[in-house]
């Protein structure tokens, strides 16, 4: 029984990871084959770390994610504060239905409704190249919205409800009891929610396939229309390179939540 | 109005949504007094209690603070302190950092927050707790925790609402006794909320007995207890047997079928009144000696005591007695005056029927977690 499930196991993990240590290997070949592994070698790396399009490309991804992921963090917090002090009722599940649609919504979806809309208020102000920054930014705005909601309620309804009290009753303004007492105490919910919604914008496609214009390119986009050609070793290069970072940025969000449910723990 | 009054409640009435929680409430409060409000859940006892602090409007009537109105005080200019249910510590700051925070709002200097802070500490039995984890220590170290932070401001009133509502039995009596010391240590007015009676009883100078939104009685501990005003008093703190009877004459009385001798005047001929003996008054005797008689239903031993129903012409009696008699062995009861009150006719008349469904889950069940009274 003991050898079935470790059998079991290492298929599941091989199933799931051998692609892409596939992918990792075959970065370091020296050759361009993508069946015979002829020698180690940085070369790919080295050719992507030239290739001025992907840089501005890779660049374009993180400016991206981190502003989005910003706005996404303290819209959505903002938003969860105040579905938290929603009765339970009609009125608050309702905000939770279409809080969770934009989640639950094939990307598809979302990205040819987003660039219709965009289209169409292009038109209306007479712009023929809407898309572009601005427009990835709405739309990785609000697909990502959701996760932070998610992430901030669960902590906020852990908190004390007195919390904020208790500060303005010791001699806090009200706004100050929020950022001095609030505020820190769901801080470990409201991070993850950030690192969430980096890793989404980071690695979108679907959506950012429809509301980018030939003006602002992300990553995976680029990576996207250079596989309609050959596809080089230099791009498995570049697809290891994400895949190292979001494994980083998952890490680091594992580390994050254990932490606060450690804290839990010794609460009870 | 005697001796200094430091709070002082004119026709308070607050309602949510639409609903009344407090009914045109007057109380004055003495400074450096204990205080307890007591009463069942949605009595409006916290309520009142936020009213204090200024977490609540009213929706009518004054709060006099000092002899200056302060409805619109907000709450953290307030010379006034709360104890929080389940004490609303900051989790993300350390002992020593909850106890300053009120200080570093007041921009006290660091060195006299030390000793602020330690002198608070070694008040509540804390010392070389300074740098210990919130979530690290036990619920009886949180609740000293909150104790220390809410007095570090020097308030001039404690509101505690429910404080020891969390611990466990042998804990809370400690912590009775600790509280009670403080408040006369410090010499400051502590206004403490509860459901518990014998907290109440045990703790306070002044009680005040609350339901739906109105005081039904303000005294000592012994005034509530021995002279309670009406039924429902009577029936909220301690055991009580409570029948119906008439007022035949200044001091003479009938009920169960029997005239009794009794202590109470001042009440109109034939008047319908309410009967309260408690049961440790009542003297057991042999059945033919008794002024009442009756058969034994039920004997619960309880440690100090026996608690025995006894069944009187259909009308149950709880007693409390050393003695132990078997059900079914016909008794009779001896009763002295001065065990007898008698309490004018009240909308709670008649609610409270005698002890044959008497169990003892009643008692549990009627203080389920007060947690949103609003």
């Amino acid at each position: 029984m003991k050898i079935a499930s470790k059998i079991y196991i290492f298929l599941v993990f091989a199933f799931l990871y051998a692609p892409i240590f596939i992918l990792i290997l075959f970065s370091f070949n020296s050759t361009s084959s993508t069946s015979v592994f002829s020698g180690f070698s940085l070369q790919w790396y080295k050719s992507i770390l030239e290739d001025e399009a992907t840089l501005k490309a890779l660049s374009n991804t993180v400016v991206l994610a981190v502003c989005s992921s910003l706005i996404a963090t303290v819209l959505g917090t903002a938003s969860a504060v105040g579905i938290d002090r929603f009765k339970k009722g009609p009125v608050r599940s309702g905000v939770m239905a279409v809080t969770n649609i934009p989640m639950m919504n094939p990307e598809i979806v979302t990205g040819i409704s987003m660039m219709l809309l965009f289209v169409f208020v292009g038109r209306l102000v007479n712009s023929e190249s809407v898309l572009g920054f601005g427009t990835l930014l709405i739309a990785h705005v609000t697909f990502s919205l959701p996760y932070v909601i998610l992430n901030v309620l669960p902590k906020l309804r852990q908190t004390d409800r007195n919390l904020a009290e208790a500060a303005q009753d010791l001699g806090c303004k009200p706004v100050a009891a929020f950022f001095k007492v609030v505020l820190p105490s769901i801080m470990p919910g409201i991070l993850t929610g950030m690192i969430m919604a980096f890793t989404l914008s980071l690695d979108d496609f679907i959506i950012s396939y429809f509301t980018s214009g030939p003006g602002f390119q992300t990553l995976p986009i680029a990576i996207f229309s250079m596989t309609k050609r050959r596809v080089k070793p230099d791009m498995y290069a570049l697809s290891a390179l994400v895949f190292v970072s979001i494994l980083v940025l998952l890490i680091l969000y594992n580390i994050a939540q254990t932490k606060s449910e450690d804290k839990n723990k010794k609460k009870k | 109005m005697e001796n200094n009054i430091i709070i002082d409640l004119k026709n308070i009435s607050v309602s949510f949504d639409g609903e009344p929680i407090l009914k045109d409430l007057n109380l004055y409060i003495r400074d450096k007094e204990f205080i307890t409000f007591l009463g069942p859940s949605g009595c409006g006892k916290t309520t009142t209690l936020r009213v204090i602090a200024g977490f609540i409007e009213p929706d009518g009537g004054d709060v006099i603070f000092d002899n200056k109105r302060i409805n619109d005080v907000p709450p953290h200019k307030r010379q006034v302190n709360t104890i929080f249910q389940r004490y609303a510590l900051f989790p993300h700051l350390n002992v020593y950092e909850n106890i300053a925070f009120g200080l570093r709002l007041k921009k006290v200097s660091n060195k006299e927050i030390k000793q602020t802070v330690t002198d608070m500490l070694a008040l509540v039995n804390l010392r070389g707790f300074e740098k210990r984890n919130i979530q690290s220590l036990s619920g009886g170290q949180q609740q000293r925790v909150a104790i220390a932070r809410a007095l570090a401001v020097k308030p001039r009133v404690l509101l505690l609402d429910e404080p020891l509502g969390a611990l466990d039995l042998k804990l809370r009596k400690d912590m009775q006794n600790e509280l009670k010391n403080i408040q006369q240590r410090l010499g400051i007015t502590f206004i403490y909320v509860t459901h518990d009676q014998e907290e109440a009883l045990s703790m306070s100078d002044t009680i005040v007995v609350m339901d739906s939104g109105v005081i039904q009685q303000i005294g000592t501990p012994l005034d509530i207890y021995n002279e309670p005003k009406n039924a429902f008093v009577a029936d909220f703190i301690g055991e009580s047997n409570i029948l119906d009877g008439i007022m035949l004459d200044d001091c003479l009385v009938e009920f169960s079928g029997h005239r009794f001798e009794c202590l109470d005047k001042g009440f109109a001929k034939n008047e319908a009144i309410d009967v309260v003996v408690r049961p440790e008054d009542v003297d057991v005797v042999e059945e033919e000696k008794g002024m009442v008689k009756g058969e034994v239903t039920s004997v619960t031993f309880k440690g100090v005591h026996f608690e025995t129903i006894v069944d009187i012409g259909g009308f149950k009696w709880m007693i409390q007695s050393t003695d132990y008699h078997e059900v079914g062995k016909r008794i009779g009861l001896f009763i002295e005056p001065d065990a007898i009150h008698i309490m004018k006719k009240s909308a709670y008349s008649g609610l409270y029927g005698d002890y044959s469904s008497f169990s003892e889950e009643f008692d549990e069940l009627s203080d389920p977690e007060e947690v949103e009274e609003e």
